[in-house]
């Protein structure tokens, strides 16, 4: 297991840095000058000469790359600007203030509204994907199965404003989204996410009820369940302790999968609830052509997703203990 | 350690066993032989959702393609600001004067606040739109993975490696993220920075765009279907009569996996249309004057709170379109790979 997690901490390194790399290259190398772009529409050469300066785009390519890998890991000084401490992903020029930072402030809503909605849908998509395995070919298994493929079909840029619609605006029964730290009032936390979480739920439960299903039909069907109901086990004791170990696997996976992405891109689901996350920094970003935080912002997503993975494969492992981590 | 993938499909050649078992209807003549996808056109007909989500579809490419025709039957075109031109249609506040959106006998899907166009030749056009952009992406995506795939997975080794590496590396990108600061990327190296972008260039620049993060999934299943196939007596009896490569790759390995290449393409296609409007509806995809259901749905939102109604006709109309895109699809797999479980 430990030697298995350095090595897939070391390969997940490397990802990582031939991302910075190709993400560094097409971001600054591309348009054809980016002190233009963030100079902004009006532009004096004046301007430009400072900006150009305050960049660091007078240097080459390859040694503005080997300067920012260096601010990542021993910190880097911008000069009149300010300091950037040892994992410095960046400066924005914009903000005038290391990329970390701002990253740091919007993370814990982004975080917030993965964790929150996560709780919902696997909750309920994996507890209605049981009910419709063990009830196989009945009503109830009918209903979760019809329920599951149109909210596959459901978008959160059209569920997302008619909820808040009728939900908020019209019957008033919950609450406008916004974000409230945890620490500083729990229960206002939760008011303000509760609707971004139910929409977010609705959307991913639909993958969690059809893959719970088949996996444990699959499982059911296993010639080591009938050996243990020939045994004389309990069908719940079957159920519990063997089938479901056997179908969580898959399901794991696809939530490792779905954790990376909500933490590292919810830009669609942050715009629609107007929150300030992550995803909604790196839209301002963009406006204001902020290279370096667009930079950082990639980084961090990237990260959620690639070790999210390894997580993952980790947890795979222990529920599974045919699976030989190597 | 990859987890295994959900069984794709099998190959081709096991249908007929199982197509006998469930065959109802009277079993056809000893002497009258079918092909597998004779077989699978004919349990595609007796599925009733499958036929039916067909229709659906059916119906929605061809308002797409018949668009310019039906606008010109209703007397509308999507660019026209009807509110604004004729008094009376809209308030001092330029929202409709009727109720439900300004629905009549005159402007059937009511009319858009504000700049005030016609909503239903907007969604026709816009329809058409998100159409040719998700097929055109579909079947490069569709292309490129093939091609990809089947090269990692036939000739192994070093390539085998360099590809899976790479496909490793595109499927941990954020990739919502990187559209959305790149694509102002990619249009400035045509265009000019502060320059309009023509249409063409933005639909061009989307799919091609679409495609570099799609191809890697398509990819990665079907190298693991090549690799599967290529140590099967078929491929090395090809071999050792001495067949060329490409003989191999087109006659002996495509024809098993045509299935799924078919199930992975219908299962991208409504993910496209869903992936382009979401990016229209951030404001990096196609952008306002172009009709498209992505600005549609963009728009809507701006003034969701006090005209509802203009953001449900391509809502809905994209739920119905994806959904029955989506049930297709579980039909399809079910037709041509009847041993699938879902």
């Amino acid at each position: 297991m430990f030697r298995f997690l350095v090595r897939r901490v070391i390969g997940a390194l490397v990802i990582l840095l031939i991302i910075s790399a190709v993400t560094f290259s097409l971001y600054y190398a591309l348009p054809r000058d980016p002190a233009r772009m963030a100079c902004g529409k009006v532009c004096t050469p004046e301007l430009l000469a400072q900006v150009r300066h305050n960049l660091g785009i007078a240097d080459p390519l390859p040694v503005q790359y080997w300067h920012w890998l260096q601010g990542v890991f021993v910190g880097r000084d911008y000069g009149g600007l300010g300091n950037c401490n040892a994992p410095c992903l960046g400066f924005s020029f914009t903000n005038r203030e290391p990329v970390l930072g701002t990253i740091m402030d919007r993370l814990p809503l982004t975080i917030s509204l993965a964790l929150g909605a996560s709780v919902f849908f696997l909750i309920i998509g994996v507890g209605t994907g049981m009910i419709a395995a063990v009830k196989q070919g009945r009503a109830a298994d009918k209903i979760a199965s019809s329920f599951s493929l149109l909210g596959s079909s459901l978008q959160i840029y059209f569920v997302g404003y008619i909820a808040m619609y009728f939900l908020v605006q019209q019957l008033g029964l919950l609450e406008q989204p916004s974000y409230t730290p945890f620490t500083e009032n729990p229960a206002k936390w939760a008011a303000g996410l509760l609707l971004p979480w139910l929409v977010l739920s609705i959307i991913f439960t639909a993958n969690y009820t059809r893959m719970t299903r088949s996996q444990l039909v699959e499982q059911l069907s296993e010639d080591y369940v009938r050996t243990a109901r020939a045994k004389g086990m309990s069908r719940r004791s079957v159920f519990f302790r063997f089938a479901w170990r056997g179908a969580m696997g898959p399901i794991v996976t696809i939530f490792g999968i779905d954790m990376g992405t909500l933490i590292g891109g919810a830009i669609i689901t942050e715009s629609v609830f107007s929150l300030q996350g992550l995803g909604r920094l790196a839209l301002t970003a963009v406006d204001a052509n902020d290279l370096p935080m667009l930079l950082g912002v990639t980084m961090v997503a990237a990260g959620a997703i690639v070790f999210a993975n390894i997580i993952v494969d980790a947890v795979y492992a222990l529920i599974d203990p045919r699976i030989r981590l190597a | 350690m990859t987890p295994p993938t959900p069984s794709a499909a099998a190959p081709l050649e096991v249908t007929e066993e199982s197509a006998e078992k469930s065959i109802t209807s009277p079993s056809p003549k000893a002497n009258e032989s079918r092909s597998p996808g004779q077989l699978a056109w004919r349990r595609f007909k007796r599925d009733r959702t499958g036929v039916i989500s067909a229709g659906i579809v059916i119906f929605f490419f061809v308002i797409a393609i018949a668009a310019p025709l039906i606008a010109k039957l209703y007397g509308k075109d999507p660019y026209t600001t009807y509110g604004q031109d004729i008094p009376g249609l809209l308030n001092d506040f330029a929202y409709p004067v009727k109720p439900n959106g300004g629905i009549s006998s005159e402007f059937w899907f009511g009319i858009e606040p504000q700049l005030g166009r016609d909503v239903f030749t907007f969604l026709l056009y816009g329809i058409r739109t998100s159409l040719l952009l998700a097929t055109a992406a579909t079947v490069l995506t569709t292309l490129l993975g093939v091609v990809i795939g089947v090269t990692a997975g036939y000739l192994g080794g070093k390539t085998d490696y360099l590809i899976g590496r790479v496909i490793d590396i595109l499927l941990s990108f954020p990739s919502t993220l990187f559209f959305i600061a790149f694509m102002p990327v990619v249009y400035n190296l045509f265009v000019p920075f502060d320059e309009d972008v023509p249409v063409w260039l933005r639909a061009t620049c989307l799919i091609l765009a679409l495609t570099a993060f799609g191809w890697a999934s398509i990819a990665r299943l079907l190298r693991g279907q090549v690799l599967g196939l290529r140590e099967r007596e078929f491929v090395e009896a090809a071999k050792v009569t001495g067949a060329s490569p490409a003989r191999i790759i087109f006659k002996e390995l495509l024809p098993n996996l045509w299935t799924p290449i078919l199930i992975q393409s219908t299962l991208m296609l409504p993910a496209y249309v869903t992936a382009e409007a979401g990016l229209a509806f951030l404001g990096v995809g196609i952008i306002d004057p172009t009709p498209d259901w992505g600005v549609m749905i963009q728009r809507g939102a701006q003034f969701y709170s006090d005209d509802i109604t203009f953001m449900i006709f391509p809502g809905v109309s994209m739920i119905l379109f994806v959904l029955a895109f989506n049930l297709l699809g579980d039909s399809v797999r079910d037709a041509l790979d009847p041993k699938s479980k879902r």
